[in-house]
């Protein structure tokens, strides 16, 4: 289904990368649905060196990805939860090709990409293109909507011969955006256009390289609530109409459960939940996402019935040594050893403080990165063993 | 006041029946003066009671922080109160009207009888101090007559009171994380044991593992201390869970104003409604919605009639035309008792039973 743009694949830059056969996949049959997908990518950002570290000390990194696996598969949306300085955005500018990885690999329709700078890069961009969080920062406030979007047609290609040919690509890309009609919008600078309005832009400057995946990175958090589901609606039409791969960033667990197929949960850089998304907000399995969703405001837990007195009791008990929410997420420049979330989890055990574990699957294709899901209490690595495979 | 420091907050013993410490009335703010001027608040009255938490809501530009700024007269010169009152009430003593005061009354006031916390008060932390210098100076400037080391005792009580161990009295702002620079906030304004807070988004940077902390350790204190918050926050689906009482806004006016649980559970304005419906929620059937249609008003070219009656799915001919005002709703379920006591009321001409005379 991919076969017909593979000439223009992002190619691994000359002599950068030698070996790129397609080696280690361990039995993964290829799904043909997943356009992108990053296997045990890591990223970790080195610390300037102070006085201390150039008297001897070991050079230090921030641990902002570990070991981060993920697929996205056309016409879906994955959802990618967990709170501030969790890597979300990393693993974004990751599958962008914005940072290189560490060390894993990100393969495009099975092939492994590492495109730098340049050529590769652009013909990346073709593929994925990247939304960010704040449309009143990504949009220069001295060009109009007409000169982002031109450009961005003309980087890729598609902006036709000719000014009429030009004037129909922009039209139709505005109509997709739902900001119509074109002509009102088109030679807008930023500033006069509402948040809403802008983040369309955005969308559409992203829709002008014909991309298969979207990365969307808090595409509504900084958005008015009222407009918020709008946006996020364009984004479900357009991937039904186009066929697109999406992932969704966001803290809200709820807008997660509402807009995406499949949800991703991160904790301190690893992954420590996926599933399809009402599986995972209905039945949370890693105790970190039964926090998150613990969280989360909730108006049904005031109104229905009882709800009241139990809330009352929450916030007036006293002893706040065990609620986990009282800690902080951990340092990422030394992250706890074993699972990075035992300092704060009410149901952590022996083996959590000193072995990473790995993931555990559920019923129904939810899995969760928890030694509480390990069937196999003896053996341990057997579990292990089978958690990796898959 | 009896106000049963006790109980939780979620649950008001008759909210009704506490007497205001805080009474707006008819208050309105232009940005600029002449033709150029911009109305950004329109004849807002509200009260706020003693030991309730009000909860404003609205999107921005709806005139939220504008009204926390007037209220504590801290508008910076574009703004102009142009008309309204603001009175308080003492815990002794005839109310005042803060917008009648001198210089030096209003010092006095701010502070030790109103408090503030601002928006994005992770950022309002001076980096070249550190907290212990930062939370002293509101005492010196405040409690003259309190010495050094009482002023550094009263620091310690202040952070170990929202939950940060007084040995980070020492640190500077950015040794903290966000949300213990947050708390710190928070602890400079219950410095002075204030009467009310104002709570100006103080925690939309946070996530939300960090904002339920914060919030219920607010619960906490509420309980503790026993004053009353004005929490402002575009996040109805927080504000239907921590406060009593709430008051949407639209395009400078307070369009709804109700119990939250009846907020929640009947909204009146189609406004209230298309907020309440923005939000996905996190259990029951997934249900498509759809938000609210159009963008927020511009306050330079507002629509005539009601502010919402372009965006809204109900409007009908008097609408465009005419602007409606809050009136007390007549419920059937509760009485009309019950609505005068909660002072629930809604601007909108589907509420039609008192409109005659509003207009």
């Amino acid at each position: 289904m991919s076969e017909e743009r593979s000439e223009e694949h992002a190619a691994p830059p000359p002599g950068a990368a030698p070996d790129t056969a397609p080696g280690p996949g361990p039995g993964t049959a290829p799904d043909g649905r997943v356009v992108l997908e990053a296997e045990e990518v890591s990223k970790h950002f080195p610390v300037r060196r102070g006085v201390h570290a150039l008297l001897g000390g070991e050079r230090r990194a921030v641990h902002a990805v570990d070991d981060v696996s993920l697929r996205l598969r056309r016409g879906s949306v994955t959802a990618l939860v967990g709170e501030s300085g969790s890597g979300k955005s990393t693993v974004a500018r990751l599958l962008a090709q914005l940072h290189p990885a560490t060390a894993g690999e990100i393969r495009l329709d099975g092939r492994p990409v590492r495109a730098g700078r340049g050529r590769a890069f652009r013909a990346y961009c073709r593929h994925v293109q990247l939304i960010f969080q704040d449309p009143f920062a990504s949009l220069n406030p001295v060009h109009t909507v007409r000169y982002h979007l031109t450009r961005a047609l003309r980087i890729h290609g598609r902006a036709g011969s000719g000014a009429a040919e030009l004037e129909k690509a922009l039209a139709a890309l505005l109509e997709r955006v739902q900001l119509t009609p074109a002509s009102r919008y088109l030679d807008a600078f930023p500033h006069e256009l509402s948040g809403g309005q802008r983040q369309r832009v955005a969308i559409a400057r992203a829709m002008a390289a014909g991309p298969r995946v979207l990365l969307a990175d808090e595409p509504v958090s900084m958005l008015d609530v009222s407009i918020r589901l709008g946006v996020l609606n364009l984004l479900r039409d357009l991937k039904e109409r186009l066929d697109l791969a999406i992932l969704y960033i966001t803290h809200d667990i709820a807008s997660a459960r509402y807009f995406a197929d499949e949800t991703l949960v991160m904790y301190a850089g690893r992954m420590v939940e996926g599933g399809d998304s009402e599986t995972v907000t209905q039945h949370p399995a890693h105790p970190y996402t039964r926090l998150l969703l613990a969280s989360a405001p909730d108006p049904d837990r005031v109104t229905g019935g009882s709800g009241d007195g139990a809330a009352g009791g929450d916030g007036g008990n006293g002893g706040k040594g065990a609620d986990p929410s009282a800690s902080e997420p951990p340092s990422l420049i030394s992250p706890p050893a074993g699972c990075r979330f035992h300092p704060r989890c009410p149901l952590a055990m022996e083996r959590c403080r000193d072995r990473t574990p790995p993931r555990f699957e559920l019923d129904g294709g939810q899995w969760a990165a928890c030694w509480l899901y390990d069937t196999s209490q003896d053996a341990p690595a057997a579990g292990a063993g089978r958690g990796a495979a898959s | 006041m009896s106000t049963s420091a006790t109980s939780p907050l979620s649950v008001p013993p008759r909210a009704a029946t506490r007497p205001p410490v805080l009474e707006i009335g008819g208050l309105c703010v232009d940005y600029g003066v002449g033709d150029g001027a911009v109305r950004a608040l329109h004849d807002v009255d509200l009260t706020l009671r003693r030991g309730e938490v009000l909860g404003l809501a609205g999107e921005s530009g709806s005139g939220k922080s504008t009204l926390a700024y007037a209220v504590t007269r801290l508008l910076s010169p574009p703004g102009v109160i142009t008309g309204g009152d603001v009175r308080y009430h003492p815990r002794a003593g005839d109310p005042v009207d803060v917008l009648a005061m001198t210089p030096r009354e209003l010092r006095a006031f701010r502070w030790q009888e109103v408090s503030i916390v601002f928006q994005g008060a992770m950022n309002s932390l001076n980096p070249v101090h550190t907290v212990r210098t930062q939370l002293t100076d509101v005492l010196r400037a405040h409690r003259p007559q309190m010495s050094r080391a009482e002023r550094a005792g009263r620091a310690r009580e202040l952070l170990s009171l929202v939950g940060i161990s007084p040995d980070r009295l020492g640190a500077y702002p950015h040794q903290l994380s966000g949300g213990m620079r947050q708390r710190v906030m928070i602890a400079m304004a219950l410095a002075l044991e204030p009467e009310v807070v104002v709570m100006d988004e103080p925690t939309t940077a946070l996530d939300v593992v960090m904002q339920r902390q914060i919030l219920r350790q607010l619960v906490r204190l509420r309980e503790e201390l026993d004053f009353s918050v004005v929490f402002i926050t575009h996040d109805i689906s927080l504000l239907i869970e921590f406060s009593d009482r709430i008051a949407i806004m639209y395009g400078g006016r307070v369009v709804e104003q109700a119990g939250a649980a009846e907020i929640y559970r009947d909204p009146r304005h189609p406004y209230s409604h298309g907020l309440l419906h923005s939000f996905p929620a996190l259990h029951g059937p997934r249900r498509e919605l759809t938000g609210i249609p159009g963008s927020p008003p511009d306050l330079r070219a507002m629509p005539s009639g009601c502010a919402f009656h372009p965006r809204c799915p109900k409007a009908f001919e008097p609408c465009g035309v005419r602007t409606p005002h809050l009136a007390p709703v007549t419920d059937p379920g509760t009485g009309a008792d019950t609505d005068t006591d909660t002072g629930r009321s809604v601007a909108c001409w589907l509420n039609d039973d008192r409109r005659d005379g509003e207009a």
